[in-house]
C-alpha cells in the first residue's frame, strides 16, 4: 500500500510493538489478564499523551523540552482542584486545560515572536514551569475525586478506559490533521516553512496553533496522572520530557519536522513502556534493568536511522 | 477593463544597498500575455516577488484594478487574484500533491475541508497534462519536471486573476510545454493577465503579445511582439552584441593534447546511464540538455559526491572512483568542482569573505595551525587581483557582496589550489553581466593555461561560444556530442528534447 | 587581512552581524556586572574580594564543563550526555583512587578522563556515523552512562578516595588565587586560540553554519564532529574531577543540575543554538552570570523553587534580548 511505503518507520514501529507486547504477555506472571492490561495501558496512555504533545511542537520542527514540566505543573493544579461537587470538577478540569494551553502558548509565543530557538525556550519555560509547579505542593499531596479516579482507571468490559480515552484522543486528532484545512497546514510548516509562506498559508499562527495544542494535551496528560496516582507531584517531569522525545523519534516522527502522526507517537511511546516492563519481569537482575533500557533504546534509534547506509548522494547527507 | 490591469510607478528595491530594481514603470493588461525578459541579474525575479508579495518596494507604487495595493504577504496578494509560480517552487516535500495543490485556498465547511476541492485539483493537474501524476504521490519522489507541472496546477487551481510564470518551464519538454501554453491560451480568453518571466527566446516567440526588456534593474523598453528582430531584443537585453560579451574563439585544441578526464560507461541508479565523456587539456567542455537530465549527477559523481557510481572515472590516469572530495583536492589530483548553488553549497554567506576564500585551502591536516602568511595568502591576494574582486572590507560577511562578486569568491577558493580540472555548475546563474564577460575571459584564459574544463550550463548561448565541445544530456544519458560548425542552438535546443536532426545524428 | 587597497563598493555599509557577537558579550558582561552590583546591595559582603574569588572557583567548574559543551553547539550539535558522564567519571575515578592495586589508583584520573573520551567517541558514532539526531542519541547515551552506573555501583553511594591532585585544583590556592579558576583561564586562553588560529576552529565555526558547502570545499566533515564529541566529553570528565575534588564526594545524579546551567552559560554567552557562530568570551561570563545568579538567589533564601522560576525567567529574558536585538536584515 502507498501508505506503507511512506509511512514505513510507523509500520515496522508498530509491529515491533505487537512483538514485545507479546513477549511481555508471555513473560508476566499473570499472563493475558485484564489486571495486567489495564496497568500497561494506563502506564502506556500517559506516557502516550506526553508523546502526542511532544509530536505537536516537533511537527512544526520545534522541541518541547518543557512538555514534563507542563505535565507536572497541571498534575500539580489538578490536585487542587479535581475534588468536591461535579461541578467544581468540571470547573477544575477547565480550568486545568487552560493551564496546559496557556503554558503551550507561552512556549509559541516566545518561538514566534521572540524568535527565540525552541530547544532553549523550552529549556528555560521547562524551568519556569516546574519551579511554579513546586511552589505550588512542594511536597505531592493533594486529593483527588476517588470516584473519578476509579472510573478513568479501571476497565470497562475488560477494555481498560484509558486505552478508550487513548483511541478517542488519536481518533479525534487524525480528523483534526487530516480533514481540516490547519491540519495539513501543520505539516507544511513543518516541511518547508518558506514554501508554506509563499503558498499563502499563516506560518505564525499554526505555530502557535501547534504549541497550544501541545499544552493541552500535555494537560490532558496531567490530569490522567493525577487519576491514575491520586497525587499532585512536582517532580515527575525530567522523565515525561525525555522519554516523550525518544518515544516520538521511534514512533516515526522527524525531528526535523513535516513527518509522522500522533499515532506513531503513541506507538513510540508504549514500545517504551513495553521494553521498560519486560525488563522488569524479564529475571534480569534489577540493577541491570537501566542499562540494558538504555542500550536497547539505542539501538532501536540507531536500526531507524539505517536508512542513512542507503543514501546514495551524500550530500543528501548534510543539511 | 479596470480589472486585473496591473501597473508599477517608479517602483525601487534594494537589498542591503545592491539595488535590484530602479525606478520602473510598467503595465501589465487583462487577457495578454506580458514576457518579461532580461538577462540573470535584470531585475525580473524582484519584480515578480514585488507582485507576489513577498517583499514590499522601498519606493514607488502599486496597483492593481486601479487601486493602489500594498501586499504584505503572499497570502494577501493571492486573496486579491494574483497568483505566482516561482522558478524555486513553493511545494512541500513532505507533503502529497493533492495537499500541495489545495492548502493554498481550501474550501472548508464547518472546519472540514470539502472532498469537491480535490476533484478540482485533479483536474487543474489534469489541464496541464500531468495526468500520470497521482494526487497521493509524496512531492519529494517526483521528478523536476513532475513537480514544475505541479507547481503550475496550484497556480491554476487558485482561479487567478494574475498570473505570473517564473522561469516555470525550464525542466519541461515541447509536447509538455505545448500543453502549459494551450492553457496559457484559455486562461488568456478568459481575461486573466499573464506574466511570462524566461530567457529562452523561442518560447517567448510563440506565447507572448507583448515583451517588456529589463536589463540592470531598469525597464528598458516594452514592445508588441513581432516589432523587433531577436538581434535587436538581445541588445536590449545585454546592452552590446553577443560578440563583445565573449572573448575572441580559441583555436581548436590539438589533437595531441592530453586527456586530463576519462569518463567511461557511468551509471547511478535511475539517473545516469552508460555516461562516457572526456576532456583534453586547454578545453572547455560543456554540458548541455534541460534541467536535471543526468548533468549535475555526473558532475556529482566525478567529485566523489555519490554512493554506488558504476563504471570509470580516471583523472590523469589515477582512479578516481570511490575518492572522497577531501583526497579529490590534493595536488596529485587537483579536481576542483563549483556548485550549483551559490548560496547553501559554494559559499557560507555569514562567515567573511576571507574565511570563504581559504576555506578549500585550509591545511592538509585537519588539526594544523592557520597558516596566515604563507603561499595559499599570497596567491589569494593575486587572485582577488586578477578576478576583480569588489568588495568593500575582506572581513565584511559573503552575502553582502553582489551575486557576481561571490561567484568570483567561489573561483578564487578553488582556483588558489590551482586544479588540473575545473568542473563548474551552472557557474554564471544570476550574475550580472560584465561579471559574465570577466569569467568567460578567465575560464579561456585558464584553458589556455592547459587546465581542463567541464562547463554545464543552461545558457545556449555559453555553450556556443566558449565550449570546444558540448555533451547534450537527455535522461541521463548522453543524447549527442557537437562540436565545431554542429554546435549551434537549434541543434542544441533539437538535442535537448531529443530530436533527431540528421540521419546520421546518433542518439544515446 | 592587510596590504591590500580596499575597493569601495557603493554605499553599503557592514552589517551588524559582525560586531553582534560583540554586542552580545557586553551584555552578558554588563550583566555580570548588574548582579554583582545588585547582589551587594542584598548582601554587602558580595563585593568582598574572598567572597568574588569563591564565586570564581565555582564558577570554574560550569566553565569548564560549558566549554565543551559549546564546542558540540557550535558545530550545530547537542550534547545531553553530560549529567551522567560526569557522575559516571567521579564514580571512575572515586573508585579507582580507592583501589588496593596501587597502578590502578595512580591512574584514577586518566581513567576519569578516558571516560570522557570514551563518551565522546560513542556519541560520535551516532551522530556521525548512523546519523542520528544528536538530541536523541545523547540522551540514549546518558541513559545507557545512568544504567551503567546504576549496576556497577549497586544504586549505593560509590566509595573509595578523592585524588590528592583533584584536591589540590579544586580546593587549593596559588598566591590566594583559587586554582581552579587559573586552570578555567588556561583553558579559556587555549580555546579561544584553537577556535580563531587552527584549522580545527575554523571548521567548526563553518561547520556550523553550512555542513554542505564545507563538505563540497573538501573539509573531513566526520573527523571535526568525532573531533569535537571527544573534546566535550573530556571537558565533562574534566569538570566531574574537579567537582569530585570539590565535594570530596561522589553520589548517583551528581551531574543532573548541570546540565541546564551548561547549556545556558552557552547560549546567553551569545553562542547561536543553531551553531556557527558565538565567542568563548561570551560562554566564559555566560558561566559566571549563571554562577552569581545562583548564589544570590541561594542568599535571598527563597525556596528552591521560586529561584527555578526566577532563573528560568532570566534565562528566557536574555534570549528574547539577543534574539530581538539581531533581527535587522532583509531577506532577499
Amino acid at each position: 500500500m502507498i501508505w506503507l511505503r511512506y509511512n514505513a518507520k510507523e509500520g515496522i514501529a508498530a509491529i515491533a510493538l505487537a512483538v514485545l507486547f507479546a513477549g511481555y504477555i508471555a513473560i508476566h506472571p499473570r499472563g493475558f489478564s485484564t489486571y495486567v492490561i489495564t496497568i500497561w495501558s494506563n502506564q502506556g496512555a500517559l506516557l502516550g499523551l506526553a508523546a502526542i504533545a511532544q509530536f505537536f511542537v516537533v511537527l512544526v520542527k520545534g522541541i518541547d523540552l518543557s512538555v514534563g514540566s507542563i505535565i507536572a505543573l497541571t498534575n500539580v493544579a489538578a490536585s487542587f482542584l479535581l475534588n468536591g461537587s461535579p461541578a467544581s470538577i468540571a470547573f477544575g478540569i477547565l480550568a486545568v486545560l487552560a493551564v496546559g494551553l496557556a503554558c503551550g502558548l507561552v512556549n509559541g509565543i516566545a518561538v514566534v515572536y521572540g524568535r527565540v530557538q525552541p530547544i532553549v525556550t523550552t529549556l528555560a519555560t521547562g524551568g519556569i514551569f516546574g519551579g511554579i509547579a513546586l511552589l505550588l505542593r512542594p511536597t505531592p499531596g493533594g486529593s483527588i475525586d476517588a470516584t473519578m479516579s476509579d472510573a478513568l482507571t479501571y476497565a470497562v468490559a475488560g477494555i481498560p478506559v484509558s486505552a478508550i480515552i487513548l483511541v478517542i484522543v488519536l481518533v479525534v486528532l487524525r480528523i483534526l490533521l487530516r480533514r481540516t484545512a490547519s491540519g495539513p497546514a501543520l505539516y507544511a510548516v513543518g516541511s518547508s516553512e518558506q514554501s508554506a509562506y509563499m503558498t499563502g498559508l499563516r506560518v505564525n499562527r499554526l505555530k502557535l496553533i501547534a504549541y497550544g495544542s501541545s499544552g493541552f494535551i500535555a494537560a490532558l496528560a496531567g490530569i490522567y496522572v493525577s487519576m491514575v496516582t491520586l497525587t499532585g507531584d512536582p517532580n515527575i517531569a525530567p522523565s515525561y520530557t525525555l522519554n516523550s522525545i525518544a518515544a516520538v523519534v521511534l514512533g516515526g516522527v522527524a525531528l526535523s519536522g513535516g513527518v509522522g502522526s500522533p499515532i506513531g507517537a503513541v506507538i513510540g511511546a508504549l514500545i517504551l513502556k513495553t521494553i521498560s516492563s519486560l525488563m522488569f519481569f524479564s529475571g534480569l537482575p534489577p540493577l541491570a534493568q537501566p542499562f540494558f533500557e538504555g542500550l536497547i533504546l539505542a539501538i532501536a534509534i540507531a536500526l531507524g536511522a539505517l536508512g542513512v547506509f542507503r543514501v546514495h548522494s551524500r550530500l543528501e547527507l548534510y543539511r | 477593463m479596470a480589472e486585473g490591469y496591473v501597473e508599477l510607478k517608479g517602483v525601487s528595491k534594494s537589498y542591503g544597498g545592491v539595488p535590484a530594481l530602479t525606478d520602473v514603470d510598467f503595465r501589465c493588461e487583462p487577457g495578454r500575455v506580458h514576457a518579461i525578459l532580461g538577462e540573470n541579474g535584470a531585475g525580473k525575479s524582484t519584480l515578480m516577488k514585488l507582485l507576489a508579495g513577498v517583499i514590499q518596494p522601498d519606493t514607488g507604487t502599486i496597483s492593481i484594478g486601479g487601486q493602489t495595493v500594498r501586499f504584505s504577504s503572499p497570502r494577501e496578494a493571492a486573496e486579491q487574484g494574483t497568483v505566482c509560480m516561482f522558478q524555486e517552487l513553493s511545494l512541500m516535500p513532505h507533503l502529497s500533491v493533492r495537499d500541495n495543490i489545495v492548502l493554498g485556498a481550501p474550501r472548508t465547511r464547518m472546519g472540514l475541508m470539502q472532498r469537491g476541492v480535490y476533484r478540482e485539483a485533479r483536474e487543474a493537474l489534469d489541464l496541464v497534462g500531468a495526468r500520470s501524476i497521482p494526487l497521493d504521490a509524496r512531492v519529494s519522489s517526483l521528478s523536476l519536471s513532475e513537480r514544475q507541472l505541479v507547481e503550475i496546477a496550484k497556480a491554476l487551481f487558485r482561479k487567478p486573476k494574475l498570473l505570473i510564470l517564473d522561469e516555470a518551464t525550464s525542466a519541461l519538454t515541447s509536447e509538455l510545454v505545448e500543453k502549459v501554453f494551450g492553457v496559457l491560451k484559455m486562461l488568456k480568453e478568459r481575461g486573466v493577465a499573464i506574466l511570462f518571466i524566461s530567457h529562452r527566446m523561442h518560447e517567448v516567440d510563440t506565447i507572448a503579445d507583448r515583451i517588456s526588456v529589463f536589463r540592470n534593474g531598469r525597464h528598458i523598453e516594452t514592445f508588441d511582439v513581432g516589432m523587433r528582430t531577436t538581434d535587436e531584443i538581445v541588445r536590449l537585453m545585454i546592452g552590446r552584441s553577443l560578440e563583445e560579451l565573449f572573448p575572441p574563439r580559441r583555436p581548436p585544441v590539438s589533437d595531441t593534447a592530453a586527456t586530463v578526464l576519462d569518463v567511461s560507461g557511468v551509471s547511478w541508479q535511475s539517473q545516469l546511464a552508460d555516461v562516457s565523456l572526456t576532456a583534453r587539456a586547454g578545453e572547455i567542455v560543456g554540458l548541455g540538455g534541460l534541467d536535471a537530465q543526468g548533468q549535475q549527477q555526473i558532475m556529482h559523481a566525478i567529485f566523489g559526491v555519490l554512493r554506488g557510481v558504476t563504471g570509470r572515472i580516471t583523472l590523469n590516469g589515477r582512479r578516481l572512483n570511490g575518492l572522497k572530495p577531501p583526497r579529490l583536492k590534493q595536488s596529485d589530483i587537483a579536481l576542483a568542482l563549483v556548485p550549483e548553488d551559490r548560496k547553501t553549497e559554494g559559499l557560507i554567506p555569514s562567515m567573511s569573505v576571507a574565511q570563504n576564500m581559504r576555506l578549500a585551502a585550509l591545511g592538509r591536516a585537519p588539526f594544523g595551525l592557520l597558516d596566515l602568511n604563507g603561499n595559499i595568502e599570497a596567491r589569494l591576494h593575486e587572485l582577488i587581483e586578477r578576478l576583480a574582486l569588489t568588495y568593500g572590507s575582506l572581513d565584511d560577511p559573503v552575502a553582502t557582496l553582489s551575486g557576481g562578486n561571490q561567484q568570483k569568491v567561489v573561483l578564487a577558493k578553488w582556483l588558489v589550489l590551482s586544479p588540473k580540472c575545473l568542473l563548474l555548475m551552472d557557474p554564471t546563474r544570476g550574475i550580472d553581466l560584465p561579471t559574465k564577460a570577466h569569467i568567460y575571459r578567465l575560464l579561456t584564459e585558464l584553458a589556455a593555461g592547459g587546465m581542463a574544463v567541464l562547463l554545464q550550463s543552461t545558457d545556449y548561448e555559453e555553450l556556443i561560444h566558449l565550449c570546444d565541445r558540448v555533451y547534450v544530456f537527455y535522461r541521463g544519458r548522453v543524447a549527442k556530442e557537437l562540436m565545431g560548425d554542429h554546435l549551434s542552438a537549434d541543434a542544441l535546443v533539437a538535442a535537448s528534447m531529443n530530436v533527431n536532426l540528421h540521419a546520421e545524428a546518433r542518439t544515446g | 587581512m592587510t596590504g591590500l587597497t580596499a575597493r569601495s563598493v557603493s554605499t553599503r555599509k557592514p552589517p551588524r552581524r559582525l560586531s553582534r557577537d560583540r554586542l552580545s558579550v557586553l551584555l552578558i558582561a554588563v550583566g555580570c556586572v548588574v548582579l554583582l552590583l545588585g547582589g551587594s546591595i542584598l548582601y554587602p559582603g558580595f563585593l568582598k574580594p574572598g567572597y568574588i574569588l569563591q564565586q570564581l572557583q565555582i564558577a570554574s567548574f560550569l566553565g569548564i564543563i560549558a566549554t565543551g559543551a559549546m564546542l558540540v553547539i557550535l558545530l550545530g550539535e547537542i550534547d545531553l550526555s553530560v549529567p551522567w558522564t560526569i557522575t559516571g567519571t567521579a564514580i571512575v575515578v572515586i573508585s579507582a583512587s580507592g583501589s588496593s592495586n596501587p597502578v590502578i589508583a595512580s591512574l584514577a584520573i586518566p581513567l576519569g578522563l578516558c571516560l570522557g573520551v570514551a563518551v565522546g567517541l560513542l556519541n560520535a558514532i551516532g551522530v556521525a556515523v548512523f546519523r542520528v539526531p544528536a538530541m536523541v542519541w545523547t540522551l540514549a547515551v546518558n541513559a545507557m552512562l545512568l544504567g551503567a552506573a546504576v549496576f556497577y555501583t549497586g544504586n549505593s553511594r560509590p566509595n573509595g578516595e578523592v585524588p590528592w591532585l583533584a584536591t589540590q585544583v579544586a580546593i587549593g590556592r596559588t598566591f590566594g588565587i583559587p586554582n581552579a579558576f587559573l586552570v578555567w583561564l588556561g583553558v579559556a586562553v587555549i580555546t579561544v586560540w584553537v577556535l580563531k588560529r587552527t584549522v580545527y576552529g575554523n571548521y567548526l565555526y563553518a561547520l556550523g553554519n553550512s555542513r554542505r558547502a564545507v563538505f563540497l570545499a573538501g573539509a573531513p566533515v566526520r573527523l571535526v564532529i568525532v573531533a569535537t564529541f571527544v573534546l566535550a566529553g573530556m571537558f565533562s570528565s574534566f569538570g566531574a574531577i574537579l567537582l569530585l575534588g570539590y565535594t570530596n564526594q561522589a553520589y548517583q545524579g551528581m551531574g543532573d543540575p548541570y546540565l541546564m546551567p551548561v547549556i545556558s552559560a552557552v547560549v546567553i554567552g551569545g553562542t547561536s543554538i543553531q551553531g556557527g557562530r558565538g565567542n568563548y568570551i561570551g560562554t566564559f561570563a555566560g558561566a559566571i552570570f549563571i554562577t552569581l545568579l545562583s548564589s544570590i538567589l541561594s542568599v535571598m533564601q527563597m525556596p528552591a523553587a521560586a529561584r527555578a522560576v526566577i532563573f528560568g525567567a532570566i534565562i528566557l529574558v536574555m534570549l528574547l534580548v539577543h534574539s530581538l536585538t539581531g533581527e535587522n536584515e532583509d531577506t532577499a
